[in-house]
């Protein structure tokens, strides 16, 4: 009895855990599945009605451009924050004599919650108010700097108040790489004459690949979760052209009493998770069973 | 200056380039990391001088420059004044209820997550890794979609609307990074300690408490930064599970904020909304360091 | 303290006036989190535990009550709901069809509701006869206001059809000022649509169109007026208005940047916060056309178990409609009582206004719910419309293509 205890605990260890997961993940998934299935208004109800949620959403203008954001904030979100926080994490490994005050003033926005960091946002990016009534200021009549107000290009400024929130996070993941890199193959480099870019690319960063992979993970899962800065900053205007999938689901479901549209947003946006993030974890972890 | 060896990039720099260029680099260098450095503080000043003006200056001036004049009072007043409903004590009262939702939170999902990362990487059986692709996908469900069915369940459980409610919403949906976090940190260990640590007649806890729990104190800071952001900075679990008396301080602070039809005090706001992300920012300045540690130590390495 | 030693006594008082009632207890879910409306809703708290009552407090602001709902749903999906809710408009009906609201006839007949609120008000108070919501106010939505200086220095009068705000504003964009204060937040879009809708098209027009949402209406000419006339005031609007909050184009008005403002008389509060003097400093008028759209905070109440909690509700029924509430709360909060019977004396020229016209437009028919603050419509529909006037707004979609999309979004919203 002992010994077959001793031999199954680490499964019964884990095994709440697993549970848990399965029922408030799977379980809400399947749930809400269930009811995207049904004409629920107010409140969840069960009586299956077919597909005509999805039908409704997929004539939705407002839908449409929710999932075209969801395309460019994500793309450009991810890719800039990236590329970004690499620049820097590598200029900031130059032994800089402040590298601590410099990492901390780059990765505190990731401390403050967006309730309120929106409306500076808003008052900066505000052609009123912030840069382009600064810069005018100055003397330049004719500089421009409107995306906020401009429908085409408002969803410009959530990404990049977004990366303002994110990349320090990511340059700290680099960061964080760079000094596990190990010195005795660059120093090797050096001493063959490797000019230096060249031993960034080709030794450093190829070595930092798992870095992006984890940066990316959580660069998407905040991507797709991003709700509140959209809120604060634009409350998804001018008009509807800074909605994101996340915001359509919440208003449908919250302000609108449209529990079963909402439902089949958020199937749409779990298929989008999906064929996304399942071939990172099938790449990680078959490379980790080795 | 002299030391070259602690960094690839030092060592990189090492190599004899002109002084007078290398000093129009460094210049150049310290440039534009201040100019990020600008815009990465530029929100918080703009929060900052808002909060230090008169409300007669805001209505009247421009929005983004220094305060004419200086004052504290609607720090004063977010603390302890502001009305965040009928009670008029500003976000002072609320700041124990994220106490008590977010130390536990952190706490019980971080041991968790270390217990489950100690399984998952070291006593691999079949389907380990299933369970652990399974616990990450976790971590993608938008909160929104929970919010319904959790409420159920948890009126089911009998804890709606309270502390422990909280908590327990948390540590769920906290658990996937925190496994990751402890997972990939672990892995790096190489799996004959575990063997030899048996040979000794040490058995799975022992080895976790007495081995792996004192290996860990790098990976444990990423795990405790990072939950506490998300515990501390989340509003819609607990705007939605919280009743009188349990709401958290990113409430109250979206009850100073987001009055529609009140007058609006923008001063009050940006103080209340400094004042309530001030433990965060405490966490990230002090613990910043071991951070940057801790995720070198492992956590990020494949 | 004072409160606490009154409420001690009162509670005593009540106690042995009968023994068999349990202490009215009442846990109330609302958005008025702060400043006046904060302040108004105190007063409600404070006649209530002076009452003897316990009043616990469950604030959630944001979005116009959004959030507000989004705690609503969770706490009645986990068998917890509050006791008492701020709710409007035909949000109350739905949500009774749930079957989740408690019946008041009794507070509301021994108080004799039905002979002191408007017949029409009454109505959105009562689910399938009975009544399931109290009354707190009446906002009136179709409120121009206007700096008096700068209409003043231009030779401008009050405009009383569209036409004539059209050549006001040519007049003052000539003079350099900003014809009207507006900020580009959906519901605000919506605001300014719905007093369009109501002056071009007049009140008949308005309710087939926004409250029956009869397809021909929908499509109709008229329809396409309307959104010619909001491409028109969009013309007359800043271009750095998108986002901006309605108090911060208030304050555009107060100072003179620009002339007019089209929002609902809350906006009066934040004129009598900054000092100004109704009729002096500034001037309200109702928007171009005849009508009054009304929006009316109310209160439901949940099903709850104990005898202390529906205690708590029949008082707190009592309490709202009560004629010192009543005026109390509306001088603080800026709306005028929705009871007939309360003296206006201590009111503002505004509100006596208010007043007047709500009673004038009671007796011909042209009483109207506001369809952009959640009054007419559940909230599918008028989120379907505010999405069409919203993208019409702020973009070059044409007239004729608004009313498509109108018709079909509506269609596709049921």
């Amino acid at each position: 009895m002992a010994k077959w205890f001793e031999t199954h605990l680490p499964k019964i260890v884990l095994a709440p855990s697993f549970i848990a997961v399965l029922i408030f993940v799977y379980g809400f998934i399947g749930w809400t599945a269930w009811v995207s299935l049904t004409r629920s208004k107010l409140m969840p109800r069960y009586e299956i009605d077919g597909f005509i949620q999805y039908d409704r959403l997929f004539a939705s203008p407002r839908w449409d451009t929710a999932m075209n954001n969801l395309y460019i904030f994500g793309g450009m979100f991810i890719v800039i924050s990236l590329v970004l926080g690499l620049i820097l994490a590598i200029l900031l490994d130059q032994q800089i004599r402040v590298e601590g005050a410099i990492r901390t003033i780059y990765l505190y926005p990731m401390a403050l919650s967006m309730i309120v960091t929106g409306t500076a946002w808003k008052w900066i990016l505000n052609p009123g108010l912030g840069v382009q009534a600064m810069v005018q200021g100055w003397g330049f009549e004719n500089f421009k700097f409107d995306w906020l107000v401009n429908p085409d290009m408002a969803i410009y400024t959530v990404v990049m108040a977004a990366i303002w929130q994110s990349s320090g996070f990511v340059m700290a993941l680099f960061l964080a790489g760079l000094r596990s890199v190990d010195t005795e193959i660059i120093r090797a480099a050096q001493i063959d004459g490797i000019p230096t870019w060249r031993v960034y690319t080709a030794i450093i960063i190829p070595s930092m690949a798992p870095i992006f992979l984890s940066a990316f993970i959580v660069l998407a899962h905040l991507a797709i979760k991003s709700f509140d800065l959209v809120i604060a900053l634009t409350g998804g205007g001018p008009g509807y052209a800074t909605d994101l999938p996340a915001t359509y689901m919440y208003a449908m479901a919250f302000s609108r009493g449209d529990v079963g549209q909402a439902a089949s947003s958020a199937m749409i946006m779990m298929l989008v998770i999906f064929i996304i993030v399942v071939p990172y974890l099938y790449s990680e972890l078959r490379a980790k069973n080795d | 200056m002299t030391d070259v060896s602690a960094t690839p990039a030092a060592a990189a720099a090492s190599r004899s380039q002109g002084a007078g260029m290398k000093t129009a680099l460094r210049w150049g260098l310290y440039l534009i990391l201040g100019l990020f450095a600008i815009y990465y503080l530029m929100p918080l000043f703009v929060m900052l001088t808002t909060s230090l003006k008169s409300l007669e200056e805001i209505r009247t001036g421009d929005l983004v420059a220094l305060p004419r004049e200086v004052t504290f009072d609607a720090w004063a007043k977010a603390w302890s004044g502001a009305c965040t409903g009928i009670q008029c004590e500003g976000v002072r009262p609320y700041f124990w209820n994220s106490v008590l939702i977010a130390v536990p939170g952190v706490l019980i999902s971080t041991l968790l997550g270390a217990v489950n990362g100690y399984v998952i990487a070291q006593w691999r059986f079949k389907g380990a890794n299933i369970i652990f692709a399974l616990m990450l996908f976790g971590c993608f469900i938008p909160f929104q979609v929970v919010l319904l069915p959790m409420a159920r369940l948890l009126g089911l459980m009998g804890i709606a609307g309270t502390i422990p409610g909280l908590v327990f919403v948390h540590v769920i949906y906290g658990l996937g990074f925190t496994t990751l976090f402890f997972r990939n940190y672990y892995v790096t260990i190489p799996q004959e300690l575990v063997k030899a640590a048996k040979v000794d007649g040490a058995g799975f806890l022992r080895i976790f408490w007495s081995i792996f729990l004192p290996l860990s104190i790098p990976i444990i800071v990423v795990s405790v930064i990072w939950q506490f952001t998300q515990i501390w900075n989340d509003f819609l679990f607990g705007v939605s599970f919280s009743s009188a008396g349990t709401q958290p301080v990113t409430v109250a602070l979206n009850n100073i904020v987001n009055s529609t039809t009140g007058v609006k005090e923008y001063n009050v706001d940006m103080a209340a909304a400094i004042i309530a992300a001030l433990p965060t920012l405490l966490v990230y300045v002090v613990a910043g360091k071991y951070f940057i540690r801790g995720l070198t130590a492992g956590s990020v390495k494949g | 303290m004072k409160y606490t030693a009154k409420a001690a006594i009162s509670a005593i008082a009540l106690t042995v006036a009968g023994a068999a009632h349990a202490e009215p207890q009442a846990e109330v879910l609302h958005w008025w989190t702060a400043g006046g409306e904060a302040k108004a809703v105190a007063v409600l708290q404070q006649e209530f535990s002076e009452n003897g009552g316990t009043w616990t407090d469950m604030p959630v602001a944001g979005g116009g009550g959004d959030a507000a709902m989004t705690a609503l749903r969770a706490r009645v999906l986990s068998g917890n709901a509050p006791t008492a809710v701020q709710l409007k408009g035909p949000a109350i009906q739905e949500w009774y069809e749930e079957g989740v609201l408690a019946d008041i006839s009794s507070v509301a007949e021994a108080e004799g509701w039905a002979d002191v609120l408007p017949a029409q008000i009454a109505e959105h108070m009562k689910c399938e006869g009975d009544w399931c919501a109290a009354p707190v106010n009446v906002h009136r939505v179709d409120w121009i206001w206007a700096n008096k200086s700068v209409l003043d220095a231009n030779g401008i009068e009050m405009p009383t059809t569209w036409d004539e705000f059209n050549a006001a504003a040519e007049k003052l964009q000539a003079a350099g000022v900003i014809p009207l204060a507006h900020g580009g937040q959906s519901w605000q879009d919506a605001t300014v649509f719905e007093t369009v809708v109501l002056g071009l098209g007049g009140p008949e027009f308005f309710q087939k169109a926004l409250v029956d949402l009869d397809q021909e209406a929908l499509t109709s000419d008229t329809m396409v007026q309307v959104f010619d006339q909001m491409r028109t005031l969009r013309g007359y609007v800043d271009d750095n208005f998108s986002g901006r909050d309605w108090n911060l184009a208030t304050a555009m008005v107060m100072n003179g940047e620009a002339a007019f403002q089209i929002m609902g008389d809350w906006a009066k509060g934040e004129f009598l916060a900054a000092g100004k003097v109704p009729g002096e400093d500034f001037l309200c008028a109702s928007t171009p056309g005849e009508g009054y759209l009304y929006n009316v905070d109310s209160f439901a109440m949940f099903e709850v178990d104990g005898d202390d909690k529906k205690a708590g509700q029949d008082l707190l029924a009592k309490l709202i409609v009560g004629p010192n509430f009543q005026k109390v709360f509306n001088l603080n909060k800026g709306s005028i009582p929705v009871r007939t019977d309360v003296s206006l004396d201590e009111f503002d020229e505004c509100a006596v206004k208010s007043s007047e016209d709500m009673k004038a437009s009671a007796e011909n028919g042209s009483l109207l719910p506001s369809y952009a603050h959640g009054m007419a419509l559940r909230g599918a529909q008028s989120g379907a419309i505010t999405d069409v006037v919203t993208a019409h707004f702020n973009s070059d979609m044409s007239s004729e293509d608004a009313v498509k999309m109108l018709a079909d979004a509506v269609a596709n919203s049921m």
